[in-house]
């Protein structure tokens, strides 16, 4: 790895600021980490041109002496995000070809702030799975593998070309979008720090929509520090989007104190889940010591219906899927199926959607289609969203009784082999969501800090949970643990 | 708020071979909201441009795109609240209606199904002077409009304009409170001529921005009142819904021809079959759209992409005192202020311009006399004139009203007035000045009269004799006089003169 592409955001930024280094060195740096880096899958479209022009444009601003914060750093972008021009088609063979006429919210704030794009990231097709392995593009792989093993692990999903991008060193941070836990677990299966807002802080307009009323874009980053400046150029209110909060964004950064003396820290016990593993519930201990340690209150809460939280999720999310996934008609853009003399309009739909959708994707859109149906809606579009309302009213009950963040494991597990889940269950798969999905449905804030490895020398993370808008609490939080933690293992190069 | 009492009309019968049968016809009417931009998009709802012109991303339903509410066409839809005396909504949320069709790039439209953001209000369906049909509104959503396909013009291919796609529509759904196909007819003038006094849809049936849904079933008499008793719909029979009719015509048509349809069923022993039909005036029958195993299940859910819609009663009492005043109150108040008939009040309130032109001619004026000319001699002469519309008549307000003036004032007599109305209404120009110009001028110089009676007098020595005998010639003097005159003399004078002279 090279030294310049593994920095940090806030080492880059200080550098670039003294005129040490330029956003073209660290620019060349990644896309020369990139070139070398085909085993990991990771970068799906590749934009020099882009990056270099950026750069160019990266250093003026800097010579000028207006450069933000994000000025001249190399980003990686999930697929997901529109890019105007840019190849954008969420891993998917429907949007084979597809190049948006327009900029998400998200990365034109971040080319606004001087950011550089390096290209799009591999991922889930349309964001749904947990292992990268539903991508048209064929799965990414992580850069960490196990002690004495050379076999090739996920990175996590979706958001696992992020994930794997950022610990392998190709670029200095990603975007990342979490709908069930995308951000969060991939980040803790490699080792980087990642952090799902507040529903609504980041605009979604732009952002190919999975769970319109779940999806949320955050940063990915080496560590806490780097959430929180990136962060800051990602978020703020979008007329465009009227789901995105119209309230003032505070200085995230300046809220990095490590002081956590006083402050409640939750520990849910219904995330004590049967059959976790010692491993995992053994960091989760240290974690809460961790914090306690630096002067926090550790107590126990009950966030009593957890368990109902997987179920409605994966009623939720897929319905909301199959009706934001109905546009993909071949009509207008992306693929659309050759056809058969004779064939009408629904051999179109059925054909063009048969070929463009992979297997997870049909899954999910026939489960969603199913559950919103008329005599099925009751019983499970409406329950689930009852459920939804019980679990967020979990949360407020716990932090008005003065929590906090609150402590849980990011995984149930370090990151899996890849095509190990091939032949399983897809709820096997699904099961991976467990600790993550509940901040979705709550809209809260969360992040995953790595925190250890286990006994292969896998990473593992652990989750915080904020306060709604509390950001900027969170994220303190998450310096002291990750203080406290102090995790600095990097994959060993093999790629 | 001033109304006019009313009756109830008797409903439509129609004899069948076994009994009478009774209508029952309830309305979903899909007014185009009279905005310049659509529902969720800043794109144009400008008629007739370019194809696929008036296009947003959101409206071709490109990836990420997502609508915002433009909050324009929710003032218009409290607007039409308000004046149909409905209930507003503070709170409202949209759903997602969900189906495969070229023309609906999103694959679901946006609407209002579990919250609308009006409730329950009224139409009062003026069906004769005295007579009129209350229909009660059940609610107004709002929600967007599909684009269109075409498929006539490739033998091989079908064609998209997406220029409607996402245009706003309020669908306004009446309970089934009417009772024929003139009644149907009515309502849709009645709801078109409400619309466009509040200004909040153009109503242009023929661009499409007025369009009718209508159930329509059949009972036996006696049935519906035993409905209205207990709001029961078992007590009625089974709807159709005849889809998508721009045309008052043919909603009676196809009213008339469904009912008989159905009633034709009925006595065969047969049963109604829920369903939508089309209705093709070609024909005069209606079809069956699409079959049961075709149905759509639309899977409503909420549109995660919007909040509620939440608005503050401060907000609507603001819109509630910009309202302007409704066609119902109009009349009324023509009725009550100007002495006019009420059949007379409604033909001048059927537009509201036509209502503004008659205030300005009347005020000051004889209220009856300006109600006359305007709906006899200007209305009149504006069909005569290639139908044309109030807003394009060549004589103005203030014209029509400076004839009336000269009339009042004795200077021209009633018939001089037609002569000097058809010049105006051609040429143009100042009435009192024309008349000037062109000597009009009544004469009720007495002199110059008594001269003329007498030289006829003197002339006609064999017609004097035979008025002498039977007074009721006396008028052939009348039009003599008048003759030598050129119509400008007095025609009382004259009247009273001859009779003099005559000895009658």
């Amino acid at each position: 790895m090279s030294d310049l592409s593994s920095l940090t955001i806030a080492a880059a930024r200080d550098a670039l600021r003294r005129g040490d280094v330029t956003a073209a060195d660290l620019t060349e740096a990644c896309l020369r980490e990139i070139e070398s880096a085909g085993a990991l899958n990771a970068v799906v479209h590749h934009t020099p041109d882009v990056a270099r022009e950026q750069a160019a444009r990266a250093d003026a601003r800097l010579r000028d002496g207006d450069a933000p914060a994000m000025c001249g750093i190399p980003l990686g972008i999930k697929d997901l995000f529109c890019t105007k021009g840019v190849a954008s088609q969420a891993a998917s063979g429907i949007l084979k070809g597809f190049r948006p006429e327009y900029e998400s919210t998200v990365t034109a704030k971040l080319w606004d702030a001087g950011a550089v794009m390096l290209g799009k990231l591999n991922m889930d097709e349309f964001a749904m799975g947990s292992s990268n392995e539903t991508s048209i593009y064929g799965n990414a792989v992580n850069p960490w593998r196990a002690k004495g093993s050379d076999a090739p692990l996920t990175p996590g999903g979706s958001s696992g070309g992020s994930a794997a991008a950022v610990a392998a060193g190709l670029c200095l941070a990603a975007t990342g979008t979490d709908t069930g836990g995308s951000i969060r677990q991939p980040a803790a299966f490699t080792g980087i720090t990642g952090l799902k807002p507040t529903y609504g802080r980041c605009s979604r307009w732009g952002i190919v929509a999975f769970a319109s009323s779940l999806d949320q874009a955050g940063p990915m980053t080496r560590d806490v520090r780097d959430a929180a400046i990136m962060l800051q150029a990602m978020a703020g209110h979008d007329p465009h989007d009227s789901t995105s909060a119209d309230i003032p964004v505070p200085d995230f950064e300046a809220a990095l104190t490590g002081d956590i003396r006083g402050t409640k820290i939750g520990i849910p016990r219904e995330y004590r889940v049967e059959g976790m593993p010692p491993e995992i519930a053994q960091l989760w201990d240290d974690g809460a010591e961790m914090l306690r340690d630096a002067g926090a209150e550790v107590v126990e809460i009950s966030l009593p219906h957890t368990q109902y939280a997987l179920p409605a999720y994966y009623v939720i999310a897929p319905a909301e899927a199959s009706s934001n996934l109905a546009r993909y008609d071949g009509v207008r853009f992306g693929h659309r199926a050759k056809l058969a003399p004779g064939d009408g309009i629904t051999e179109m739909y059925e054909k063009t959607r048969a070929e463009g959708f992979g297997a997870e994707v049909q899954r999910r859109v026939m489960v969603g289609t199913y559950v919103l149906s008329a005599g099925f809606y009751d019983a499970y579009y409406n329950r689930a969203r009852k459920v939804r309302t019980l679990i967020k009213r979990d949360f407020d009950e716990a932090f008005a009784a003065g929590v906090d963040a609150i402590l849980t494991p990011a995984t149930p597990s370090a990151a899996f082999g890849l095509g190990e889940m091939a032949s399983a269950d897809p709820v096997q798969m699904y099961l991976n969501d467990v600790f993550t999905v509940t901040v979705n449905l709550a809209g809260l804030p969360g992040i995953s800090v790595p925190a250890g490895l286990d006994r292969r020398g896998l990473p593992l993370g652990l989750q915080l949970i904020g306060k709604p808008w509390d950001e900027a609490g969170l994220l303190n939080h998450a310096y002291a643990l990750e203080r406290a933690a102090g995790f600095t293992a990097r994959p060993d190069r093999w790629w | 708020m001033l109304d006019l009492a009313f009756d109830t009309p008797t409903p439509k019968v129609i004899a069948g071979a076994k009994h009478d049968w009774e209508l029952v016809i309830g309305m979903e009417v899909h007014a185009q909201v009279a905005s310049k931009a659509k529902l969720f998009s800043g794109a144009s709802t400008q008629f007739g441009a370019e194809p696929n012109s008036n296009v947003a991303f959101v409206d071709a339903g490109m990836p990420g795109m997502l609508p915002v509410i433009n909050e324009g066409c929710v003032a218009l839809a409290v607007k039409t609240g308000l004046g149909l005396k409905a209930q507003i909504n503070l709170m409202s949320a949209f759903d997602r209606k969900n189906y495969f069709y070229p023309d609906l790039p999103q694959g679901y439209q946006i609407s209002q199904l579990y919250h609308p953001i009006v409730g329950e209000g009224e139409v009062i369906v003026d069906m004769a002077p005295g007579i009129a049909r209350r229909v009660r509104i059940e609610r107004i959503h709002l929600e967007q409009d599909a684009g269109k396909s075409i498929h006539d013009m490739d033998p091989a291919m079908s064609f998209v304009d997406l220029n409607r796609t996402g245009v706003a529509l309020m669908e306004i759904v009446s309970r089934p409170d009417i009772r024929g196909p003139e009644e149907a007819a009515a309502y849709v003038t009645k709801l078109r001529q409400i619309l466009r006094y509040l200004g909040t849809c153009d109503g242009n049936m023929q661009n499409g921005n007025l369009r009718a849904d209508v159930n329509v079933s059949v009972c036996h008499p006696g049935d519906y009142e035993r409905y209205q008793e207990t709001q029961d719909f078992g007590h009625l029979g089974t709807r159709c819904e005849i889809k998508n009719m721009n045309s008052l015509r043919f909603i009676q048509q196809a009213i008339d021809y469904e009912a008989r349809r159905q009633i034709a069923i009925l006595e065969d022993g047969g049963s109604v079959v829920q369903e939508t039909r089309l209705y093709d005036p070609d024909k005069n029958e209606t079809r069956s759209m699409r079959s049961k195993e075709e149905a759509h299940d639309y899977r409503y859910f909420p549109c995660p992409d919007l909040l509620p819609l939440e608005i503050e009663q401060a907000w609507v009492d603001d819109i509630a005192a910009s309202l302007p005043e409704l066609p119902d109150a109009k009349k009324a108040r023509f009725v009550r202020d100007f002495g006019l008939s009420e059949y007379d009040a409604s033909v001048l309130t059927a537009e509201v311009e036509a209502a503004a032109y008659f205030e300005i001619v009347a005020d000051g004026r004889d209220g009856k006399q300006a109600a006359n000319w305007v709906i006899n001699d200007l209305f009149g002469r504006l069909k005569k004139d290639g139908d044309r519309h109030i807003t394009e008549s060549p004589v103005s307000p203030a014209q029509l009203g400076g004839i009336l003036d000269l009339i009042a004032a004795g200077d021209i007599s009633g018939k001089i007035a037609k002569d000097l109305f058809e010049i105006v209404y051609t040429e143009g120009g100042d009435p009192a000045r024309i008349v000037a110009d062109r000597g009009m001028k009544q004469v009720t110089d007495t002199g110059a009269i008594e001269a003329a009676v007498d030289k006829v007098i003197a002339e006609n020595p064999a017609q004097v004799e035979k008025a002498q005998a039977n007074p009721k010639l006396a008028g052939w003097f009348v039009g003599q006089v008048m003759k030598a005159t050129g119509g400008k003399a007095n025609p009382k004078a004259v009247n009273d003169l001859v009779a003099a002279k005559l000895g009658l």
